[in-house]
């Protein structure tokens, strides 16, 4: 079966390669990628936008109903994580790890308590802690503020330069994940609430349908910004830049809060407790 | 860019790529997913899709690697075949 297997793989494997000798050369301005659309996109973009960066126009204005359902489908992935990972009962398993604050004595209880020890005299650590080291929590807590004005940057920014709202957004909560993976899940979840992460990924999709709305009801087509240019009391080409911004903020939100949803569910086994 | 190196790039995403599938232990098959990605971000840049490698770097480099081997350490760490 293996070497059944192995027969078709290289069999269509060759086949793709000899196919890719008929493909045109790359960058040929006379391949048929290139003589469609491209061209009113390469000439057009700025004097209909104002955005000088032609792939993010072509995202999120000349292919704007395409994003907004990629951004969807990454909502769409982190309300399946939820559902399929996340628990309410407590942790299986008996024992409970606290330290105590002022003299930094361990102490495990065999059974959870009833109810909390106060959080100010004794912290609550990991089942499984290991000292965390002060160079690599230093290191992170000094990061972490200039990796989240890099990914806003990325934003904002979008318009000028390679980036947008996939990228900032994902820069955003990679800068989320590495407080938890840092110090640990709790402190992460303690800045960013849980029910913050599920809001703010249906908030992203929402602006960015939203907007698309406005200008519809402002007479234009679903998407269109030009629409909404007597709102924002600017010329329709600079509506259609402004437009664009909001929706990589839309993008850009659904996408970091997504990304902590994730990797929370994923690295505590949905209790949101403890984690890597 | 000089071939050679673009040459020497192509054949290790291929490594990287046959690795990942190879290997038995998962989380090493994650981390080379991850050079696989990085490494695919060097070409997308090389030909010019800055925006490409830039989400191949953030996404499939970064994130990825990180929600592959928070799966990972919360499963077993072999693979059964």
């Amino acid at each position: 079966m293996k070497a059944l297997a192995l027969a078709i793989v290289a069999l269509v494997g060759g086949l793709l390669i000899s196919a890719t000798v008929d493909f045109p050369d790359w960058g040929d301005p006379a391949s048929p990628a290139s003589l469609h659309v491209s061209p009113h996109y390469v000439e057009k973009t700025m004097e209909e936008t104002s955005v000088p960066n032609i792939v993010t126009a072509v995202l999120a204005d000349y292919r704007g109903f395409d994003t907004m359902f990629e951004t969807t489908v990454v909502f769409t992935a982190g309300v399946a994580c939820f559902l399929l990972l996340r628990r309410r009962e407590p942790r299986p398993g008996p024992s409970r790890v606290y330290r105590h604050r002022a003299t930094g004595v361990i102490v495990e209880m065999s059974q959870p308590p009833d109810t909390e020890p106060a959080p100010e005299v004794f912290k609550r650590i990991d089942d499984d802690w290991t000292p965390h080291d002060l160079i690599v929590m230093n290191v992170c807590r000094l990061l972490i503020p200039f990796i989240q004005l890099f990914g806003l940057y990325v934003i904002a920014h979008g318009h000028h330069s390679p980036g947008g709202g996939f990228q900032g957004g994902v820069i955003l909560g990679a800068s989320v994940i590495l407080l938890a993976l840092s110090w640990d899940l709790r402190t992460a979840t303690t800045r960013m609430k849980e029910t913050a992460t599920g809001l703010m990924s249906a908030t992203g999709v929402f602006i960015y349908a939203g907007v698309g709305a406005l200008a519809l009801a402002m007479g234009g087509n679903f998407l269109d910004y030009a629409a909404l240019s007597p709102i924002l009391m600017v010329d329709p080409v600079a509506a259609r830049s402004l437009g664009i911004f909001f929706v990589e903020v839309g993008v850009g939100l659904a996408v970091m809060a997504t990304m902590v949803l994730i990797y929370r569910n994923l690295a505590s086994e949905g209790h949101l407790d403890q984690g890597l | 860019m000089i071939w050679q190196i673009d040459l020497a790039v192509l054949i290790l995403v291929l490594i990287c790529a046959v690795g990942a599938l190879a290997v038995k232990d998962l989380m090493g098959a994650a981390i080379l997913f991850g050079a696989y990605s990085f490494l695919m971000c060097i070409l997308w840049a090389v030909m010019g899709a800055v925006d490409v490698a830039f989400t191949e770097a953030s996404v499939g480099a970064g994130v990825s690697t990180v929600f592959f081997v928070a799966a990972v350490f919360r499963t077993s760490r072999r693979s059964k075949d």
